[in-house]
């Protein structure tokens, strides 16, 4: 296979996934293709499968049926799999689980030195670099609990990035936030879409969406009801599910 | 366009109340709460008019005052008590160096410490093995602390050393105490001979040293998702923690023989030893599940997420945490264990309170004189247990630093 060929095979196929929990079905069939580069959007009713659907993409959650391939690399039980998709994964969560007992700095630094095995003062030289980048070096030394939500949000993708991972998982990030905290955490976002990232984001901030995604899928009772780019799915939406979610989020 | 506003009046907090204020509002609200307060005024009064007066005439302190050695270490070889002094002075070195890292932890400790030395120092009686040498070395150890105060000044000296250094001195004095045959350096003082407040708290440190892994490890294995290990756990666990620790302490001290092979003699100390640790081991495992089970899950997710392992995820991320919100509890599992040692009296170990009851048995004379001996052996328990119960508070408020 030629390097090019590589390159454009999708870095993120999951084929026909089915999610039990018990005898309820959470994912009755999803497939997904992400390239590399691309920014794409999930949304969706409550209850709908999205989180479900993105924990599968890095094992948080274990699928039953169906095909998952990230980077090449199939989601099995094989055990070395799992490692290697979660070093090349980052995820975001909406309650920002950051590490309460370590400072903002071990946050961001624990996982390259335990996981990546870097030095100590190499991991510490990168860290400052992002939490540069999500525009909170200042707050290094501090803990989780003394930094506002939307400080808290930026340090868990800081914390994300400094694996260096190929793709970024969100999901809702900015909904446990406060509306004047939203925008700088959706800012930092904007910025690592614009810089090439692969990102999957489930969020229902329509702006975002409009501005950054390559493409969006409405998700509804475990099925992708409807795809296409932020332009067909606000201007031309087929279905009529897709039609109510959409003038119900917008009114608010 | 600058214009001067006058600056807005600065409100402090309102004055404090004074001393009347205080207890009009607090002590003489209404006229039951004033009689209240006078009536148990004249109470506590008069109790400590009645026990200082009790302390001072009334009360025959010889079967104290005759026999501090043997409150401290019972009968162990009064030739070989330098060796105890060494012991004790590596401590104070050590306890030095701690003073300076951890200051508020430490300070009832050191106090506690030193104060050891200057009342033996000053022991108001005259005892032969406390001779005025004797006396002076003691009172050098207050100088050794200091020694080590200044000497943690140095950046070589870091709180990683110290810790290292704290429990190889424990693994050190034990040789020194017992002795080796290793090349016929020091000789064995079997344990026999080991009594008194030494024993306590070679029970107490060493339970708590060895408890405090094992239940941990108990805790960790309740949890397990492997099904053999949580079952092993967990029924060990409930069995301990349904049985009287004397009876534990029975079941190794007279049965576990039994069982043992011929030919291998467990020495009675240390049948005790493991008996007060498995005991102290079950309930600590109980406390450190708690507080597993108080960390959210969440924490878990995202040290996955970026790919720790289970056993980086335990140890980084989930025990920290646990641990930190079981101290009190754990602590208050530890200040038991030591006032439990005085159980191994029941099996022949002859700690504090047992060393007390043999003085009294000694001598006809000393019959009836229970609240002196007993009184002060409690007040030795109560010092030291006030000491870890203080030493907790300021770790958790140390360690509490950043929590929301
Ligand atoms: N661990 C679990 N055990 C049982 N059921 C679960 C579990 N996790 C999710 N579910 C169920 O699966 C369905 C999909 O849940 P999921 O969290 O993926 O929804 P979602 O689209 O992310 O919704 P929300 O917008 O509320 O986050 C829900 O009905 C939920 O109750
Ligand atoms: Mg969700």
């Amino acid at each position: 296979m030629s390097e090019q060929a590589a390159d454009q095979l999708p870095i993120i196929i999951a084929h026909d996934v089915h999610k039990w929990f018990g005898d309820f079905q959470a994912l009755k069939g999803i497939t997904m293709e992400v390239h590399k580069g691309e920014v794409v959007v999930i949304f969706g009713p409550s209850g709908s499968g999205k989180s479900t659907f993105i924990r599968t993409l890095n094992r948080l959650e274990e699928h039953h049926q169906g095909q998952i391939i990230v980077d090449g690399i199939e989601l099995s039980h094989d055990v070395r799999n799992i490692e290697k998709i979660r070093m090349e994964t980052g995820m975001v969560f909406q309650q920002f689980n950051l590490f309460p007992h370590l400072t903002v700095l071990s946050n961001v630094t624990l996982a390259p030195i335990w996981v990546r095995k870097w030095k100590k003062q190499d991991a510490e030289e990168l860290a400052m670099q992002i939490l540069e980048r999500v525009g909170i070096p200042e707050q290094a030394h501090k803990y989780p609990g003394q930094l506002s939500g939307g400080q808290q949000q930026r340090v868990a993708i800081a914390r994300a990035l400094a694996m260096q991972p190929k793709i970024m998982l969100f999901d809702e990030p900015t909904s446990a936030l406060d509306p004047e905290m939203i925008k700088e955490v959706l800012d930092v976002m904007i910025e690592l879409a614009q810089s090439g990232m692969t990102m999957v984001v489930v969020t229902h901030e329509m702006g975002f969406a409009r501005g950054v995604a390559d493409r969006m899928y409405f998700f509804d009772d475990g099925l992708i009801v409807e795809s296409g780019t932020p332009h067909d799915i606000f201007n031309n939406p087929q279905e009529d599910r897709t039609k109510l979610f959409l003038s119900q989020i917008i009114k608010q | 366009m600058t214009t001067v506003t006058e600056s807005p009046k600065i409100m402090r907090p309102p004055e404090p109340p004074g001393f009347k204020t205080w207890v009009r509002k607090n002590l003489f609200n209404s006229w039951f709460n004033g009689l209240l307060t006078i009536v148990l005024l004249v109470l506590i009064v008069w109790a400590v008019y009645s026990l200082v007066r009790w302390i001072f005439t009334a009360a025959d302190w010889e079967p104290v005052l005759k026999f501090p050695i043997l409150y401290l270490v019972g009968q162990y070889p009064r030739g070989q008590l330098w060796r105890v002094g060494l012991v004790l002075s590596i401590y104070s070195l050590l306890i030095g160096f701690s003073w300076r890292k951890w200051g508020g932890v430490m300070r009832v400790l050191v106090l506690t410490y030193a104060g050891f030395f200057v009342v033996l120092a000053f022991w108001p009686a005259n005892i032969p093995i406390l001779t005025t040498g004797i006396r002076a070395a003691l009172l050098a150890n207050l100088g050794i602390i200091a020694i080590g105060y200044l000497l943690s000044g140095f950046s070589k000296i870091t709180p990683r050393l110290i810790l290292i250094s704290w429990l190889f001195s424990l693994f050190l004095s034990l040789i020194l105490l017992r002795g080796t045959s290793f090349l016929g350096l020091l000789d064995i003082v079997p344990t026999n001979l080991w009594g008194g407040l030494f024993v306590t708290l070679f029970l107490a440190i060493g339970g708590i040293t060895l408890s405090f892994p094992f239940g941990v490890m108990l805790a960790l294995g309740r949890r397990s998702s492997l099904p053999i290990i949580r079952v092993i756990c967990t029924i060990f666990i409930e069995t301990i923690r349904g049985v009287p620790l004397i009876s534990i302490l029975f079941l190794f001290s007279l049965i576990l023989p039994l069982f043992l092979p011929t030919g291998i003699r467990l020495d009675r100390l240390i049948r005790a030893l493991f008996g007060m640790t498995i005991f102290s081991a079950a309930y600590t495992a109980e406390n450190v599940r708690g507080g597993l089970a108080a960390v959210p899950y969440g924490q878990t997710e995202a040290a996955k997420a970026l790919g720790h392992s289970n056993f980086q995820i335990i140890a980084l991320i989930v025990l920290p945490q646990a641990l930190r919100a079981v101290i009190p509890p754990i602590v208050g599992q530890f200040i038991s264990l030591f006032k439990d040692t005085t159980l191994a009296s029941g099996v022949a170990v002859l700690e504090l309170l047992a060393v007390g009851r043999s003085v009294l048995n000694s001598e006809p004379a000393y019959i009836g004189l229970q609240m002196e001996v007993y009184g002060f052996i409690a007040v030795v328990f109560w010092i030291l247990s006030y000491m870890m119960s203080h030493a907790s508070r300021r770790l958790e408020s140390v360690l509490g630093v950043g929590e929301r």
